[in-house]
């Protein structure tokens, strides 16, 4: 009993009608690596946020160390032991390493006394732990993984012996994320509990000792992670079988529809976050861009879309000119026979108080069978969106709810069903499967690969490597603003993690 | 000689004009660091300036009055703080409110108490701020160069002045040295890492909010005792938004406040003396040019010259823990 850590004995809750947590039951032994995973909303990030004193439960027990504990804000979390680290990094980022750590935890009304001791702590951290990062520094100035390091050396610094981790890899490249991870063994080692929530089952299968499904708010199992496979795991998550690898056969590329050359595209402050792109996209196959997030992919997007101006270059959309350095207007190239799913569906994809049969028309409105003279035909938009949405299996079927209330899987399945039933010659799409359910991604592959096999040429960007390397039939790896390197489907993913994090890509530039 | 005495004469009237726009621009420092806007400045100053003069005038207390001035515009404060933080109201909003309310309610509570059409009654001696005198002022004035600035320029102002002009350091002390001022200015740029480091986000935004009401209170008090005897309607005319444009241009900045305030304030002592007086080679100036000035100023520096002046990341924006 007593090698328990932590446990949560009937946590329920609800907020309004949702009801996220159902009578959740848990036990995480001491100095292991416990992995929580399930689907987005299945109430992982709820029952943290509970455990660590952000919401309050509406029944049930907290036992830190065997003690029922009363955990009512962070604070009490904190004294308890506890240390989380957020998805969203919770940095102050124009303050130093230093000033972000001591917050909350300055010991005395004047900092610098606090300062000097806060240092002597840090540099025990960093040997203990081989977590190095320079105090003095600004957060904003770090990359992402250190920011991370921050993060967990705040946990620690508060003397939290249960670390929980919240979806820690989705901003890491793979080389990062393998330190983690070994940063996190070493924890472990130190006697440290660690709780880690992802939805990556490869993560579970690499890291943890034991792992809990959620599902829809239910705690459905805990299994020992040696003795559970990825497919059991996905079944358990989804509660149906799921094909983790869609099936697809060999691509047959046809003549060129998109030519892109030379491509540059600078950011607000003048930043060239693309810099002399070229590649062709051919009828019938899938090219995937893959990098880590903010290595220029948005902005390639953006710039062929029509959204973005760029700086130079040329594009070919079926053999002819797009004005990617003028005013390239993103309807007309629709007319062209160029769609575009974006990356940010919230904000550029959808209007989520809209309804979903009007979103399931939005730019393509003027279209002459939705349209009654100058009014919209709602009768015929209606109708049209019943179809799509049994096409696409939207749920629930209902056109006349508002977009905000489908889950992210469903508002997904939208704008793909808005885009692709045009049947387009250039489908290009940004991260197709960003917060979407296990369930629903494996129907958005598939669809993407029917598109492709229908003739389309499909330009995929994905900060998800698994996605890219299922689904393309060409990778081109991008790496601060370029593309660093092009290799096939069965490209390892150690060689394209190496390209990713830009080490590969500087020697082949240079050969 | 008489170029120089010019000169002392006009950076003399600079600081005088510029104290309300240092405590002003102080106080809106404090809130806007910790993520609330504050547009209400003039609206807080002005109820402070009233607040002052009626209470001095009918205690015949000095003290009394800038006290009064503290408690209204801190109440003031609470009041926008209580939109703005608990509420979650729009925080423009709130402030333009109080600005309006305040304007308004000066004018008709002094015509109902004191029945002078909205002034409060002149103030006597004791009712009144004194200005101080260095010792020897008087002795080495006759000394060139020196004997001026150390007997008109540095000598013979209120004590109000020389706490604005003490309050830069002190403020930032508090900000850069102290945890509350850690505090703050974390609750302005990224208030859930301020909850989660188990710091309550509401009570540290309250707080910087009554520092705020605090220094508006002084800037009040200074207006209305200090640098006139008494409460006349719309006495602030738009002091509160110059400290606004002075905390921008100065870019959140303690001591840039200050050195943003003299200017404004220097401008605004140039055109008081230009009034009248044609400027060679141009010829008369329209006085509401030089009025302008400040913020034709703030404009074009903003727009070019001192670089992007970026707000705390924050503000504006009330706090909501996300689901």
């Amino acid at each position: 009993m007593d090698n328990i850590a932590i446990e949560l004995r009937g946590i329920d809750k609800s907020f309004g009608p949702v009801h996220a947590n159902k009578n959740i039951n848990l036990k995480v032994r001491k100095g292991t690596i416990h992995g929580i995973i399930g689907e987005n909303g299945a109430g992982k990030s709820t029952l943290m946020s509970i455990l660590y004193g952000f919401y309050q439960a509406d029944s049930g027990e907290i036992l830190v160390d065997g003690k029922p504990v009363a955990i009512r804000d962070p604070n009490a979390a904190i004294a308890a032991g506890i240390g989380m680290v957020h998805q969203h990094f919770m940095l102050v980022e124009n303050f130093t390493v230093l000033e972000n750590i001591m917050l909350g935890a300055e010991d005395s009304q004047i900092l610098n006394k606090g300062i000097a001791k806060a240092r002597v702590e840090l540099k025990r951290l960093e040997r203990e732990y081989a977590l190095e990062v320079d105090p003095d520094a600004v957060i904003e100035e770090l990359p992402v993984g250190l920011q991370q390091r921050v993060e967990i050396l705040k946990a620690l610094y508060r003397r939290a012996d249960i670390l929980i981790l919240d979806e820690p890899t989705g901003v890491l490249t793979p080389a990062e994320a393998d330190h983690l991870f070994r940063v996190l063994g070493q924890l472990k080692n130190q006697g440290k509990t660690v709780i880690l929530i992802t939805h990556k089952l490869r993560e579970i299968m690499a890291i943890t000792d034991e792992v809990s499904v959620m599902r829809r708010g239910e705690m459905v199992a805990t299994r020992t992670t040696a003795e559970t496979s990825v497919e059991e795991l996905a079944e358990l998550m989804v509660g149906r079988r799921v094909l983790l690898r869609v099936e697809k056969g060999e691509a047959k590329p046809g003549e060129v529809k998109l030519a892109v050359e030379g491509l540059t595209v600078k950011d607000g402050r003048g930043v060239t976050m693309v810099d002399n792109v070229s590649f062709n996209l051919k009828a019938g196959e899938i090219v995937g861009i893959a990098g880590v997030a903010g290595n220029g992919q948005s902005e390639l997007l953006e710039a062929i879309s029509g959204i973005r101006r760029a700086v130079s270059g040329s594009v070919l959309l079926n053999g002819k000119p797009i004005e990617v350095t003028g005013r390239a207007d993103p309807s007309e190239l629709r007319n062209r026979g160029l769609a575009h799913v974006p990356e940010d569906r919230h904000h550029v994809g959808l209007v989520l108080k809209f309804e979903e049969c009007e979103n399931a028309i939005l730019g393509y409105h003027h279209d002459k069978r939705y349209l009654n003279g100058v009014f919209l035909n709602v009768d015929a938009i209606r109708k049209d969106a019943e179809k799509r949405i049994a096409e696409y299996d939207i749920r629930p079927p209902n056109p006349r709810l508002k977009t905000a209330n489908f889950s992210g899987g469903n508002q997904q399945k939208i704008v793909l069903a808005r885009e692709m039933e045009r049947g387009p010659d250039v489908l290009i799409i940004g991260q197709p499967t960003r917060g979407v359910d296990v369930g629903a991604i494996e129907f958005i592959h598939r669809r993407i690969i029917e598109m492709r096999d229908q003739g389309m040429a499909v330009l995929l960007v994905s900060v998800e490597l698994d996605e890219i390397r299922a689904l393309s039939d060409r990778i081109l790896v991008m790496f601060a603003g370029r593309v660093v390197g092009e290799r096939g489907p069965d490209a390892t993913e150690g060689e394209l993690g190496l390209l990713m994090a830009g080490v590969e890509g500087r020697k082949e530039a240079a050969e | 000689m008489d170029f120089f005495h010019v000169l002392v004469v006009l950076l003399e009237s600079t600081i005088r004009v510029s104290v309300p726009l240092i405590f002003a621009a102080l106080a809106g420092l404090f809130t806007e660091r910790a993520g609330i806007f504050d547009i209400g400045l003039e609206g807080k100053m002005l109820g402070a300036a009233f607040a002052a003069g009626a209470v001095a005038a009918v205690t015949q207390s000095v003290w009394m009055g800038l006290l009064a001035a503290i408690l209204i515009s801190i109440a003031l404060s609470l009041v926008h703080g209580y939109a703005s933080i608990t509420q979650r109201g729009n925080q423009i909003v709130s402030g333009v409110a109080i600005n309006f309310i305040v304007a308004g309610s000066t004018v008709i509570l002094g015509e109902a108490w004191f029945r002078q059409g909205g002034r409060t009654p002149a103030l006597g001696e004791g009712a009144r701020f004194q200005t101080i005198t260095f010792p020897y002022a008087d002795s080495i004035r006759e000394i060139p160069i020196l004997g001026p600035i150390y007997s008109d320029l540095l000598s013979g102002h209120f004590i109000l002045t020389y706490v604005a002009f003490a309050m830069v350091p002190i403020s930032w002390w508090i900000l850069y040295r102290t945890r509350f001022g850690l505090r703050l200015r974390a609750v302005g740029e990224n208030p859930g890492a301020v909850d989660t480091a188990g710091i309550s986000v509401i009570w540290m935004r309250y707080r910087a909010v009554i520092c705020c009401g605090i220094l508006c209170g002084f800037a009040g008090a200074y207006l209305s005792l200090a640098m006139t005897a008494g409460f006349v309607k719309g006495m602030t005319a738009g002091k509160g938004y110059i400290a606004l444009a002075a905390l921008i241009f100065a870019k959140w900045r303690p001591f840039n406040i200050m050195l943003a305030c003299l200017l404004f304030g220097f401008l605004d002592a140039l055109a008081i003396r230009l009034q009248g007086n044609p400027l060679p080679l141009i010829g008369q100036v329209p006085v509401q040019l030089m009025q302008a000035l400040p913020y034709i100023l703030t404009v074009i520096l903003l727009a070019g010259f001192i670089g992007k002046a970026i707000p705390p990341k924050a503000g504006g924006v009330p706090y909501v823990k996300e689901r």
